[in-house]
């Protein structure tokens, strides 16, 4: 599967990430989790907890209407697999991400940024099972 | 106040999410793919958000509580196998949570899904 390389719109992209992150740390004093905010806005843990976890969530959800009224086009989004499969992976990224208490955006970039040993073990792992999946996929099963 | 607070990093997040790169499932497998055809635009992706946390978070923890809660509150993780087990579903579906949320806002793809659930071929 080929994608071209997108280096400046990747470093913005980077930048806003790690500034959304830096803003809740500043504000709220909260690691920006994405699994925790998507659960914490279905299960409610307390009022204060779920109205901070919605407000994060529409934050997110509405960040394409905002490139959509500045840019006047939706964000490209190719979905090259079947639907099968995404509810497949998905299921199983909510499972690891529960069970793990974090995904890419918390031991990605939150916890990996303090040096964490444990996120220093934690990232590596799941960066290189999802290297051996996709190898699997594309070349071993066949694309 | 706090809470509107949360939106504006909620939209800057996605935003950056949502730009190019991660929010885009081609994107995941063609930066995993070492073997084939490489696409490392994720990598850049996640070191500039890291070097912008590194930097901001040392910032921001020189202040003694964060400005609309009592104190800073940084979690600790459970369990590595379940972080394996992640890593396999981001390689099956290509969406990983933080990706899959502004994607929801853009509509259009899941409701193409449900008319025609059949896989589209990578634009970008």
């Amino acid at each position: 599967m080929e994608t071209a390389f997108t280096p400046f719109a990747s470093l913005a992209d980077g930048l806003l990430i790690g500034l959304g992150a830096v803003l809740l740390m500043l504000g709220l004093g909260r690691i920006f989790g994405a699994t925790g905010i998507l659960s914490g806005a279905i299960f409610v843990e307390n009022r204060e907890e779920m109205t901070r976890h919605l407000a994060l969530f529409l934050g997110m959800i509405l960040a394409p209407g905002l490139i959509f009224a500045v840019t006047g086009a939706m964000p490209a989004l190719a979905v090259p697999v079947s639907t099968a499969m995404i509810s497949i992976g998905g299921v199983i990224v909510g499972l690891g991400a529960s069970l793990g208490s974090g995904c890419t955006s918390g031991h990605g970039v939150c916890c990996l940024s303090r040096l964490s040993v444990r996120s220093l073990v934690t990232v590596p792992t799941f960066m290189v099972t999802a290297a051996i999946t996709v190898y699997l996929i594309l070349h071993v099963i066949g694309g | 106040m706090k809470h509107l607070f949360a939106l504006l990093a909620g939209l800057v997040f996605g935003t950056g999410i949502a730009i190019s790169g991660k929010m885009d499932p081609a994107k995941v497998p063609s930066f995993f793919d070492i073997a084939g055809t490489w696409d490392p635009s994720l990598m850049l992706v996640m070191s500039a958000a890291l070097v912008v946390t590194f930097f901001g978070y040392r910032l921001v923890w020189r202040r003694s509580k964060p400005l609309f809660e009592q104190r800073f509150q940084v979690p600790s993780s459970k369990l590595i196998g379940g972080l394996a087990l992640f890593g396999v579903g981001w390689g099956i579906a290509g969406f990983c949570t933080g990706a899959a949320i502004p994607a929801l806002g853009t509509g259009g793809f899941f409701i193409r899904r449900l008319i025609h659930p059949t896989p589209e071929p990578a634009t970008t």
